[in-house]
């Protein structure tokens, strides 16, 4: 098999603040009845992160939960892992009415940080962004300028925006005229 | 600029997250209706300046369908409520009624 790579290759821009895409990272979309024992089991058995409340991210590192919809997860795991946790996930789930699907290929991964990256995400997203509003954990799905993305607050204040793979050299651009030196507004 | 709550991910998302879906609550009719029947289906529709009851999907976001209760004229928001039912809810009915009282659209009151 040909060597997997990630969208733009680590590819990386400092301004205002570090914007990085972060290489290639394995993405499994779960949808199902989230309440149910199969679906839980499924999605906290491959990333040992406890199920999300609404709107929240449970993420380590390449591991993690994401809450998509009140049906979907966006279940993060290591990329060279995939293939084993996804025939995991779908053991565990079962008989269970659900759906279990690598989409890793289909997705690129940046990361925002730096003091002012609120500020940045702020200039691209309808998301209120106020400490208060929006602090680590919470997840959310939205648009980047003409395109969708989902991004989380880390507990060091950097984002995680996911987007999708076709989309990712204008998102990386996106964030890099947002991160422009000079272009802090300070309104956080 | 429209603000409407999602009822699904708790979102007050705005109008740039949202795709408009058109009337609410339209009853199919399909193989085996008259020519009347498919064409009010097809083509018929309210047009109210006023109370209207519509679809809306919140498409970057959480992408579920769900409905809004507002006003045509003022653009004012009574109340959003999900996509699982055939009619607005009793407390989408009166918080409409609170602002406009007498309001009636299609078959609703
Ligand atoms: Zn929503």
């Amino acid at each position: 098999m040909s060597k997997p790579v990630s969208a733009l290759m680590g590819a990386a821009y400092d301004g205002i603040v570090r914007v990085e895409e972060c290489g290639l990272q394995g993405m499994i979309t779960l949808r199902g009845d989230l309440a149910s024992k199969p679906v839980a089991a499924a999605a906290t058995g491959a990333t040992g992160q406890d199920m999300p409340g609404q709107r929240r991210a449970n993420v380590a590192g390449q591991s993690g939960l994401c809450w998509m919809s009140p049906d979907e997860l966006l279940v993060l795991v290591p990329h060279a892992e995939v293939g084993d946790k996804l025939a995991a996930m779908t053991k565990a789930l079962g008989n269970a009415h659900s759906l279990a699907v690598d989409v890793s290929d289909a997705r690129a991964m940046f990361r925002v940080s730096g003091a002012n990256a609120r500020e940045v995400m702020a200039k691209l997203a309808p998301v209120d962004f106020a400490p208060g509003a929006f602090g680590p954990g919470d997840f959310r799905r939205s648009r980047l300028a003409q395109v969708a993305g989902a991004f989380w607050m880390e507990e060091d204040g950097s984002f995680r925006i996911i987007c999708f793979r076709s989309v990712a050299d204008y998102v990386f651009k996106l964030l890099k005229v947002a991160a422009q030196p000079g272009s802090a507004v300070g309104v956080f | 600029m429209l603000i409407l709550h999602c009822p699904y991910c708790g979102v007050d998302a705005d109008e740039t997250e949202l795709a408009a879906g058109g009337e609410a609550h339209l009853k199919r009719f399909g193989p085996g209706s008259s020519d009347d029947e498919l064409h009010g289906y097809l083509f018929t529709r309210e047009n109210p300046k006023g109370v209207h009851l519509e679809r809306w999907r919140h498409a970057s976001g959480c992408g579920k369908w769900f409905h809004a209760a507002r006003c045509t004229a003022t653009l004012e928001v009574f109340g959003t409520y999900k996509a699982q039912v055939s009619g607005p809810p009793q407390e989408i009915r009166d918080a409409i009624s609170a602002k406009r009282p007498g309001w009636s659209w299609r078959e609703f009151s």
